[in-house]
């Protein structure tokens, strides 16, 4: 449940961030509005504040119960998550991979912001398409697809073998290598557009300024262009920080059971195995991590995921 | 502080972009220490040359040197001249205190050094007490005083000012124009100013280079450019003028003049080639009169529209051909003059108008 989360919130916010960009600054600059009555704004957005209750709250209130409740009363489940080596290891396993993910999307994705925001006219529309076209494909699909590229009898090891530069398979599914690849792809464009939204609000002319001082590039990069960005740089990780702690998907197909995450653990608690008391104390936790992280994603960084960067 | 101006010579500078051509074949040479002004409407091509000579943008042609040695193709973090932008362009993330030492810590000064330097050039632009202050938590003439410190920090031997004080009020604009002035003054640097404010020009600069699509048109002390512009484009840039359509141009004893409505109008002797030409005159220089001057050029003219300007009066006048005239006057003289009645003489002094020649 935990883990489905992330997901329609990534849906639902994704392409409110990236689309139209060049005209957002233009947007942020106009002036304010008159304001609506509040009544009607409220009447706007209770649907969606009735479903979060609905489908979210409630819900969630229930496994909360479950969490101190199975199999019988008491704080039993969190004592075992505590000292279980299974389940430590699980949460163990998550954050590594969690680092190692938001590390690799975030600096890819301030490669490729960079080009989309600063590259010529061909080079910014490529990078588009780059982003968009996958951004915009099922994260299953996309997981199948990386599983027929990188099983044992998929197309790399096929085409490796057949080339005589290697002997038997390598192992590239069904362990934490694969995982980190498919959800580094899934996550890159989650990270790149709080870059570019970032990149965007950098003034060209303080970029001049720093040359006409007479700064080598790479000190304007240092010195200038990624202090102006950080802000973007803090969203970015936060937000794919936060995305990896509750996948599910990628982490099941490519993991092949063998490198568990968190979602999957509270998957086999509930599914496989009569252990919901224990399931529904992990996505607890997850939840309280989760909501700190956002807490801190929307403290720190909220100007660059909204444009403005400053 | 010791000086290191230097002076620069632009030898038919040209930009296009495609087919627009944005600087037609510039030559200008920029004295060591000088207040050099370029003006010219938006789109005449100054700020381009501006970014010609900053290394920000390279020309399509022709060549610049710095005394005597050709720099057309050194880049802009070599030439390092000092630079103020439009904006101000300030590290948004550093303080008033890093923003002045970074030009400093680029060219690998001591530590002590940078301070130093830093602590003596707050100083001098008048910043002390906001050393810790961002960007964002100061003023506008503020931030402009960091910009100008910032591009000045490294004795740079030209400074580059890009409108700097196009987003100041006017009453502001007025104060750190005189303090760019005095920095000029201590500084001894050469200094570019680019603006469209023609005013601001006249006040600032020791001379100004008039551009207008990509020529240019001009370069002159203040008082020639007003006094003698070369032409009616520059005549009519640097502030309200009077044209009157003269025929018959030629030379008497006292001077070259023409004929206007049936009046001979004389100016300073200058060249001409005859003919129709346009005989141009200050309304600040014209005053009234109850008959024709014997010694000074005089229109029989009649008033139409006057507007109180405060310590000045502005009137507007219609010649007997339906001509067009504007003459200013000190708020008290104008009053004694309207007592007459609205038909009247406008008169000048014969060495105040000037012939411009025909086109343009």
């Amino acid at each position: 449940m935990a883990a489905a989360a992330p997901f329609s919130r990534a849906e639902e916010e994704g392409p409110s961030v990236s689309l139209a960009p060049d005209h957002r600054t233009e947007w942020g600059r106009q002036a304010t509005p008159r304001r609506a009555s509040r009544w009607i704004g409220f009447c706007f957005i209770a649907p969606l504040l009735a479903f979060l209750a609905l489908v979210y709250v409630i819900p969630f209130l229930g496994v909360a119960e479950w969490s101190v409740t199975l199999p019988k009363p008491g704080i039993g489940q969190y004592e075992r998550l505590a000292t279980d080596p299974l389940v430590l290891s699980v949460f163990l396993r998550t954050f590594r991979i969690c680092a190692i993910v938001t590390f690799v999307s975030v600096t890819a994705a301030y490669a490729i912001a960079y080009v989309w925001v600063r590259g010529t006219l061909l080079q910014r529309r490529l990078t588009e398409l780059c982003i968009l076209i996958p951004f915009l494909i099922s994260v299953l699909t996309r997981a199948f697809g990386w599983l027929a590229l990188l099983s044992s009898r998929g197309l790399v090891n096929t085409w490796l073998q057949a080339s005589g530069l290697i002997d038997s398979p390598l192992q590239l599914a069904r362990n934490e290598f694969g995982v980190v690849l498919g959800m580094t792809h899934v996550l890159i464009p989650f990270a790149a557009f709080p870059l570019a939204s970032a990149m965007r609000s950098v003034d060209e002319r303080v970029l001049l300024a720093a040359r006409g001082l007479g700064a080598s590039r790479l000190r304007i990069f240092w010195r200038v262009f990624l202090p102006m960005t950080a802000s973007g740089l803090i969203g970015a990780a936060l937000i794919v920080f936060v995305f990896t702690l509750g996948f599910f998907v990628t982490p099941a197909i490519l993991g092949g059971g063998r490198s568990i995450m968190v979602a999957e653990l509270v998957y086999l608690r509930m599914f496989q195995s009569p252990d919901w008391g224990l399931g529904a104390a992990v996505s607890v936790v997850l939840v309280l991590i989760v909501g700190a992280l956002m807490a801190a994603l929307f403290r720190f960084a909220r100007p660059a995921m909204i444009g403005g960067g400053r | 502080m010791d000086t290191r101006a230097v002076g620069l010579n632009a030898i038919g500078i040209g930009k296009s972009y495609g087919a627009f051509r944005a600087l037609k074949d510039v030559s200008l040479d920029i004295g060591r220490g000088e207040f050099l002004t370029l003006l010219g409407p938006s789109g005449s091509g100054k700020t381009t040359f501006l970014m010609i000579l900053a290394g920000f943008e390279q020309a399509t042609s022709g060549r610049l040197m710095s005394e005597g040695v050709d720099i057309t193709a050194r880049s802009a973090e070599a030439r390092s001249f000092g630079m103020v932008f439009q904006g101000y362009a300030l590290f948004p993330h550093m303080n008033v205190e890093q923003n002045i030492a970074f030009p400093l810590q680029v060219r690998k000064m001591s530590r002590d050094a940078v301070g130093r330097r830093v602590a003596e050039m707050i100083q001098r632009v008048g910043l002390t007490g906001h050393e810790k202050k961002l960007p964002a938590q100061l003023s506008g003439g503020q931030q402009q005083r960091v910009a100008l410190a910032r591009a000045l920090v490294f004795e740079p031997s030209v400074l580059l000012l890009d409108e700097p004080f196009s987003a100041l009020d006017k009453h502001l604009r007025g104060r750190m124009q005189d303090e760019v002035k005095r920095l000029h003054q201590d500084f001894g640097t050469t200094f570019i100013f680019v603006t469209h404010d023609q005013s601001e020009a006249l006040s600032l600069s020791s001379r100004i280079a008039i551009f207008n699509h990509g020529e240019l048109l001009q370069v002159a002390t203040p008082q020639d450019v007003y006094e003698r512009p070369a032409n009616r484009f520059v005549a009519e840039f640097l502030g309200e003028i009077n044209l009157l359509p003269v025929e018959n141009i030629g030379d008497c004893s006292i001077g070259t003049g023409g004929s206007f409505e049936g009046a001979r109008l004389t100016g300073p002797r200058q060249e001409h080639a005859g003919g129709a030409g346009t005989l141009a005159i200050r309304p600040e220089h014209m005053s009234l009169a109850d008959g024709c001057p014997r010694d000074a050029n005089g229109v029989a003219a009649s008033i139409i529209a006057t507007t109180y300007l405060g310590s000045a009066m502005r009137l507007g006048l219609a010649t007997r051909g339906g001509t067009r005239i504007i003459v200013t006057l000190p708020t008290e003289t104008a009053a004694k003059a309207l007592t007459n009645g609205p038909d009247l003489w406008v008169t000048w002094p014969m060495d105040k108008g000037f012939l411009l020649p025909e086109g343009r």
